[in-house]
């Protein structure tokens, strides 16, 4: 006995057949783009993908992940044909390493920094709890890891207070986590993208760390060697710089380079 | 090995030996009275209480990071207890990594016991009643050294998973120099910083251990079948 026969009985099997070759071809040009993305802009991307979908009929998938994480998988041979990096420096070593294609690198959205925590009246709008110090942990994403990790650093260590807190610093893998340690109130306060807190329920209290106390966090987008002839992917970077995409970006508390 | 591994790689496989070692030290003497209850009621719990103390050997261990964050922390019960005992939170503390340790780790030394407990079964204790031995004494002059092996295959699985944890600790733990970072947490840093030679380093010692680990369970595997001690 076959062992297919088991499970589908042969209709069945030339019944899916057929829906996958209409799969195929039966949607003319519309094709697949794999967008691999920074998990702080993760929830702008779903809007923007949504967008992309109903306007051009292409498929969006997208792969959510530390930029350093998702560049060690593109130069392992991931799939992806896009990449939305959280900074500059990532995408840079990328074309470096000719993974990418000469000339797409784009910054697409500028980040900036918050610092943040759950409870109502402890972080006031100047940041002037840093200096008070009346908490047992501070949140930050691990600054080799994280561009935003990094920024917190830059911001701590510009404001002079690196060597009086480091102690009570925790270190998560991403923003996400560091969110998450804030949320849970395990730490009491700590350093996410300013684009985290915009997501509703926006409770708490929060400082929007002046832009010019860190580097920019200028986040770049490169055409992966994997896309380069690929319609979708083609179209997908473009439509991240239209209007419809920029106004998604914007409503999400980044900035766009003019 | 120390040219190619930094001093921060040096403290987190330090840090990493003396959490396997002290979570081993409280899970044997957790799952010795548990696993002999288990082997030896005939109490209605027993099924439920054993498929719970086998649920971590299913959860991913984020999962568990995840239940315990929120557990340990400011809303949880947990962490409501500890505060209310005066001893703060556990979440980002070394002890908060060994009690996960413990959780975590707990059917690889709780399984092995109880099968030893399971095949002595219960005529050398009734030998030993007959001879006029308290049931204490002949669980210590009995029971125990018939279940070295288990007692042994017990330890070495508890310290060599609590070495291998790596998702609840990356929840749990704050990554915190000298305190919260573990090798696997190290060896996760540096292939996400692109740090691929210390990556190298560290990851090759890791599968040299728990090779010599798993080398080591065949062996005395084998020696028993053989019959030796």
């Amino acid at each position: 006995m076959n062992f297919t026969s088991l499970f589908f009985s042969h209709r069945t099997l030339w019944a899916l057949a057929a829906l996958w070759m209409l799969g195929m071809h039966g949607a003319g040009s519309a094709a697949e783009v794999q967008v691999a993305v920074a998990a702080n802009f993760s929830a702008p991307m779903q809007k923007i993908a949504a967008a992309f979908e109903s306007q051009t009929g292409h498929r969006v998938r997208t792969a959510v992940g530390s930029s350093g994480k998702l560049a060690t998988q593109i130069k392992a041979g991931a799939p992806f044909d896009v990449f939305l990096s959280a900074d500059s420096q990532t995408p840079l070593t990328l074309e470096a390493d000719g993974l990418s294609v000469a000339g797409s690198r784009f910054t697409y959205a500028t980040g900036r920094l918050a610092l943040w925590s759950r409870q109502a009246d402890l972080v006031d709008a100047q940041g002037a709890v840093l200096r008070k110090g009346n908490f047992s942990y501070l949140a930050i994403a691990d600054p080799r890891l994280a561009p935003y990790g990094a920024a917190a650093l830059e911001v701590l260590k510009s404001l002079g207070l690196w060597p009086s807190l480091q102690a009570r610093i925790v270190q998560a893998d991403s923003v996400g986590q560091s969110y998450q340690f804030i949320a849970s109130g395990n730490a009491e306060l700590g350093f996410v993208a300013w684009a985290q807190v915009q997501a509703p329920p926006q409770t708490g209290s929060v400082w929007l760390v002046p832009a010019n106390l860190h580097a920019p966090l200028r986040q770049d987008a490169v055409l992966l060697q994997k896309g380069k002839s690929n319609p979708a992917a083609q179209a997908f970077l473009p439509f991240l710089k239209s209007p419809q995409a920029q106004a998604i970006i914007l409503s999400y508390g980044y900035a766009i380079d003019p | 090995m120390s040219v190619l591994l930094s001093p921060d790689d040096l403290r987190s496989v330090a840090l990493t030996l003396e959490l396997a070692a002290l979570s081993t030290a409280v899970l044997l003497a957790l799952t010795l009275p548990l696993a002999w209850w288990l082997a030896h009621t005939r109490s209605q719990w027993r099924t439920p209480i054993a498929a719970l103390a086998a649920l971590p050997l299913v959860l991913p261990p984020t999962v568990l990071g995840f239940y315990l964050l929120l557990f340990w922390g400011p809303d949880g019960w947990g962490g409501q207890l500890t505060q209310w005992l005066g001893l703060g939170r556990l979440p980002f503390t070394f002890a908060g990594l060994v009690l996960g340790s413990v959780i975590y780790s707990l059917p690889f030394a709780l399984q092995p016991l109880l099968h030893a407990f399971e095949q002595i079964g219960r005529r050398p204790l009734e030998l030993a009643a007959m001879l006029r031995a308290s049931p204490t004494d002949a669980f210590f002059s009995v029971a125990l050294p018939l279940a070295r092996p288990g007692i042994l295959t017990a330890a070495v699985l508890s310290f060599a998973h609590t070495v291998g944890e790596f998702g609840m600790v990356l929840m749990l733990g704050g990554n915190i120099d000298g305190q919260t970072r573990v090798v696997s947490t190290q060896i996760y840093g540096h292939v996400e910083a692109q740090e691929y030679g210390q990556a190298h380093a560290l990851a090759a010692l890791m599968v040299a251990f728990s090779f010599a680990v798993l080398l080591y369970l065949q062996w005395s595997r084998a020696a028993k079948a053989r019959g030796a001690p």
